[in-house]
């Protein structure tokens, strides 16, 4: 009776390990995903986004991202539309943080003016593609509770849980590559009712500065409504030295003239 | 009596071909009895074996969707589909909530609707949940523009925010009439799903289960809410459902044979053998389904009460004669099988062929469920024949059947259709021209029917569908909808001021239009971002001035979708077009065409080319169905006439005969209908089959007393009054108790709740009812006077003639 009683207590202590041990090594995966992309100052890249829809109908648009980075809060950047041509010159401005809403300001040429936007809408679609805000703003360690899943070959599978009872998600499972810094190879997002919605693939990675990972290509397929949207970035500029004013509400407006 | 001066010769040759053709069916109907009496096991263990290998291939599917209503080359529905290839293609579940204190704005209230949304967002294959409290509320304030949830976290609200919400809510156009009713006292959850599609049947029926659950959770936990759900996910559960309860009436239709054939025949083992014959024919039916991977919808599940109604009628005649010989006759048993199957060998063949020949009319419709009706009863039909002529008579040499021997009987009861043949033999021209004014009246008052495919009246008030759809339209918005896509010639051309102004002002035209609830509309969103671009200033409430702040202003708006939501709801990929949605008042058919088509002229009118469009829905498409059926049937059922005719001909072996079937044969069609203009005076699409349906029903009263009339004629050397008269005697009773077994099938179906096959059912009762009086009365009377004018030249041949083929018994 006593060893039955023992045998359970380490069963279940093992558990209790295990399922402690994988939060703790997703959090640390995260963590060093985070602490390998850190020190890139800031980036100017173009952004060429094709949306597809269910009939292989296909837009374009192109953009210009540039972005900052912030040590003690979320990044900061700035996306200047270039085409189509009637919103040439259409420009954000956001300020991501740790915790609570983003600041977001944007800029219209047609009338001139900088708006500033309060929206704690994150699930919702960036520019009518398959990407919500929160998968492109910058990623931070504590918008997720983790859970380390499985370990094949140099791939690490994490579950990632977002915090905000207002994200679109219950949960995404990424898989990083930890021989390549933790650069994320893929990511799959489950909807609020928990059923695969979109599927993100990153490919065409090239390393910058022999440290930062920049994968060139993002591909995200929505299984629900069989339409894609693919990302390409060029011209990746870490060198331009960003920095604090040239994200501000006037360089907002000087970006879109 | 048939042969004139000329071309007699030919004639001659040509009845005396028919008359060896004749001797040859009676012979080998002879035969084959006897065939089947000798091989009795092997005969019926074969016929078992065919119906229980056939039955192991049924498969019994239902398909809920729709769409199964249209063919794939239906107009309507390309243009539809062509439409929800543009857009996102949705189906949606309305839950509607109505508190029992009559306002919506309460805190309790709001965060039982956010309680229920919440969960509404767990529905199986949801990609959106619209509610009053998620409503993406946007206000502006100088140069911040603030975009939130009208109610979010509703427990820490105020009294007086939850009083600005209310206020809010009221005024907010995309709500009233759609999510909230104009006093605050009822409103909607809309779920909007994206079924796969890969298999409707697993699909529907997912998402009902889920939604029904989660109402009636939230009913426990909030019983001051009143529930009513619809839209066109519930549709398609309603139409799934009603042909489950469709098919269950074959159990009442079945309980009806069982006491017919009892009362008939009154003899246990004849019933059985019945009884038996019909399971075999149901069972290779539903074997054809299998096979042919049928999957039933409401029109279509009515199959095995079609087949019992009518192929009961085969067994009855062969077993009635059969035991008549007995009982009257004294023949054996083996001898009066034999002699049955010899008298009805080629009626019953006749009457299953016309049968069959109604049923596959169908095909000719643009309504794929009646093809798969007409199919399923035409093989099952085809199978009864089968099974008739071998597991019958196989049974009933095998079963102890035993009677008493009565004779006498018979001749007593048939005084009462002697008296009915004296009284039409007596004043035929009277009777005639009464008749005839009479079907003239009804043919005039069936011109009255108005086409009316309103889906939602398919169900009537006993389905749950439809009561709450009801209580939907009375309290909140319309469940009917038109769709326009309407184009601007340009990619990106949405954003044209013109265009802009345009739109804005079709948008302004149909919510002047009477029998609009609703419009949504790309103009409306262009003014509302104006507003707020403007600090919320009432005088940008409308379209802006340039392409560039058009454009500007729709990616700002689109930066502020909330998840589940994206531009392509209202427009298309390269921005050229956009899509305008009318919600409209429960209208009938007729009027739903009607406003469509006003409002494409308005556009003609109004507008520059390329934004002229058609209107699309799945309302108009159902709108359209009658008439689009009611073309393609005509069609098939001239081909139906005039096989059925040519059969008539054929089996009579009288071409002038034949012809005058067609006034019998057609006329009941006009009676009914004529019936039905004073009985309800709207049709469906579902009523559109019965002419050839019919007419391969009823074609067997005819061929009956027609028949009799000329063996009396032929053989007896009769005068046409005479040969009523002993038509009367013969088959009176027979027509009576065939016509109270269709009565019996077809009132049991016209009890159902969905009203593409009640409204058949009832317009077939009628129809049924009409043809045999008709045969009773006009058709007689037409006998006669026909026959007067032939006496002369006809009375010598008509005694040379033998008896040959026989229809009856």
């Amino acid at each position: 009776m006593r060893t039955l009683i023992l045998a359970g207590l380490a069963v279940l202590s093992t558990i209790t390990l295990t399922a402690q041990n994988a939060e703790e090594r997703g959090l640390q995966i995260a963590k060093a995903a985070d602490q390998a992309d850190q020190g890139f100052n800031s980036s100017i890249v173009n952004l060429k986004m094709t949306l597809k829809n269910k009939n292989g109908q296909t837009s374009e648009r192109l953009l210009i991202t540039r972005t900052l980075e912030q040590t003690t809060d979320g990044d900061k950047s700035l996306i200047v539309f270039n085409s189509p041509k009637d919103v040439k010159g259409t420009s954000t401005l956001t300020f991501t943080h740790k915790i609570g809403a983003d600041d977001q300001w944007l800029f219209l040429p047609s009338i001139k003016r900088v708006k500033r936007i309060s929206s704690n809408n994150k699930s919702g679609p960036f520019v009518g593609s398959e990407f919500a805000y929160e998968d492109l703003s910058s990623q931070e360690v504590e918008k997720y509770s983790y859970k380390f899943l499985e370990e094949k070959g140099n791939l690490l599978i994490v579950e990632q849980d977002p915090v905000d009872p207002k994200s679109g998600y219950t949960r995404r499972i990424v898989t990083y590559n930890k021989d390549k810094g933790y650069r994320i190879e893929k990511v799959e997002f489950y909807d609020r009712k928990n059923s695969l919605l979109k599927t993100l693939t990153y490919s065409d990675y090239k390393l910058y500065k022999g440290k930062f990972w920049r994968a060139l290509t993002l591909h995200m397929v929505n299984h629900q409504s069989n339409k894609e949207t693919v990302l390409k970035f060029s011209d990746y500029n870490f060198e331009a030295a960003l920095a604090d004013e040239d994200f501000t509400q006037v360089a907002l407006k000087r970006a879109g003239q | 009596m048939y042969y004139k001066s000329t071309g007699q010769l030919t004639t001659n040759n040509y009845m005396n071909a028919l008359k060896k053709a004749g001797n040859a069916t009676n012979a080998f109907a002879k035969k084959w009895a006897e065939f089947v009496i000798k091989f009795k096991w092997p005969v019926l263990i074969s016929t078992l074996v065919i119906a229980m290998g056939l039955g192991s291939q049924g498969n019994m599917e239902f398909d809920g969707d729709y769409h199964v209503f249209f063919s794939e080359s239906n107009p309507e529905l390309e243009a539809f589909d062509a439409l929800q290839d543009k857009y996102t293609k949705d189906d949606n579940i309305v839950i509607v909530l109505s508190p029992s204190n009559g306002d919506i704005f309460t805190k309790e209230n709001l965060i039982a609707i956010e309680e229920l949304t919440a969960e509404a967002w767990n529905t199986p294959y949801s990609s959106r949940v619209d509610a009053v409290t998620n409503f993406q509320h946007t206000s502006a304030q100088g140069d911040d523009l603030y975009v939130d949830d009208l109610s979010y976290e509703s427990a820490s609200k105020t009294d007086s925010e939850i009083k600005s919400i209310k206020e809010k809510a009221l005024k907010e156009p995309l709500l009233v009439n759609r999510l909230l009713n104009e006093k605050g006292s009822v409103t909607a959850i809309n779920v909007t799903v994206r079924l796969p599609g890969k298999d409707s049947a697993k699909e529907i029926p997912e998402v009902t289960a889920f939604v029904r659950k989660s109402i009636s959770d939230f009913q426990e936990k909030y019983p001051n809410f009143q529930i009513h759900s619809s839209g066109l996910v519930p549709l398609n559960t309603a139409f799934f459902e009603s042909s489950m309860r469709d098919m269950m009436l074959t159990l009442i239709m079945l309980v009806i044979v069982i006491l017919t054939t009892l009362i008939l025949t009154r003899n246990f083992f004849s019933t059985l053998a019945t009884l038996i014959v019909v399971l075999f024919s149901i069972m290779s039916a539903i074997g054809f389904v299998g096979i042919m991977g049928i999957k039933l919808t409401p029109p279509s599940s009515v199959f095995p009460t079609m087949i019992l109604t009518l192929a009961v009628a085969d067994s009855i005649h062969i077993l009635i004669t059969m035991l008549q010989k007995m009982r009257k006759d004294g023949y054996t048993k083996k001898d009066a099988l034999v002699e049955s199957m010899r008298l009805n060998f080629m009626p019953v063949f006749i009457t299953s062929l016309t049968t069959v020949i109604g049923f596959l009319t169908m095909n000719f419709g643009d309504v794929p469920p009646f093809w798969d009706l007409g199919n399923i009863t035409a093989f099952g039909m085809t199978m009864a024949f089968f099974y008739s002529t071998t597991a019958l008579p196989a049974l009933m040499a095998v079963l102890p059947v035993k009677v008493k021997e009565k004779k006498g009987i018979l001749i007593e009861k048939s005084s009462w259709y002697t008296n009915l043949g004296h009284f039409v033999a007596k004043q035929p021209t009277k009777l005639a021209i009464i008749s005839i004014i009479v079907i003239g009246a009804f043919t005039f008052l069936a011109t009255k029917n108005r086409f009316n495919d309103e889906f939602i009246n398919y169900f009537d008030e006993t389905v749950q569908f439809r009561s709450d759809t009801d209580y939907i339209s009375e309290n909140l918005t319309g469940i009917y909808n038109v769709e326009f896509s309407v184009g601007s010639g340009e990619s990106g051309g949405i954003n044209n001021p013109e265009y802009l102004k345009k739109l804005n002002d079709f948008e302004d035209w149909l919510n002047e239009q009477p029998e609009v609830i609703h419009v949504n509309a790309f103009s409306e969103v262009a003014r509302r971002v104006n507003r707020s671009m403007h600090g919320d200033n009432e005088s940008y409430y409308r379209v802006p001035n340039s392409r560039e702040e058009a454009a500007q202003y729709l990616l700002l708006y689109e930066l502020s979708l909330p998840f589940g939501l994206d531009l392509n709801n209202q427009i298309n990929v390269d921005k050229s077009e956009s899509r305008v949605t009318i919600t409209l008042q429960n209208i009938s058919s007729a009027e739903m065409i009607a406003f469509s088509k006003r409002a494409e002229k308005w556009l003609q009118d109004n507008t520059p080319k390329p934004m002229h469009t058609i209107g699309v829905s799945p309302t108009l498409m159902f709108s359209k169905l009658g008439f689009r059926q009611a073309d393609s049937m005509l069609k098939g059922n001239i081909i139906a006439l005039i096989l059925i005719s040519l059969v008539l001909m054929f089996a009579l072996r009288n071409f002038k005969l034949g012809l005058l079937s067609i006034i019998p044969n057609v006329t009941p069609v006009f009676i009914g209908f004529g019936f039905w203009a004073m009985y309800k005076a709207q049709i469906n699409t579902g009523m559109v089959i019965v002419f050839g349906m019919t007419l391969g029903i009823i074609v067997d009263d005819t061929v009956h007393f027609m028949s009799k009339f000329l063996r009396a004629r032929r053989e007896l050397g009769y005068d046409a009054r005479q040969a009523v008269i002993y038509a009367f005697e013969t088959v009176g009773k027979a027509l009576v108790t065939t016509t109270v077994v269709l009565l019996a099938g077809f009132a049991v179906l016209s009890t159902s709740s969905f009203a593409l096959n009640s409204y058949m059912a009832r317009i077939t009762v009628i129809i049924i009812l009409s043809a045999l009086i008709i045969d009773f009365i006009l058709l007689p009377a037409l006998l006669i006077l026909i026959s007067k004018k032939d006496k002369v030249t006809t009375e010598t041949p008509v005694k040379e003639l033998e008896p040959q083929m026989q229809l009856d018994k």
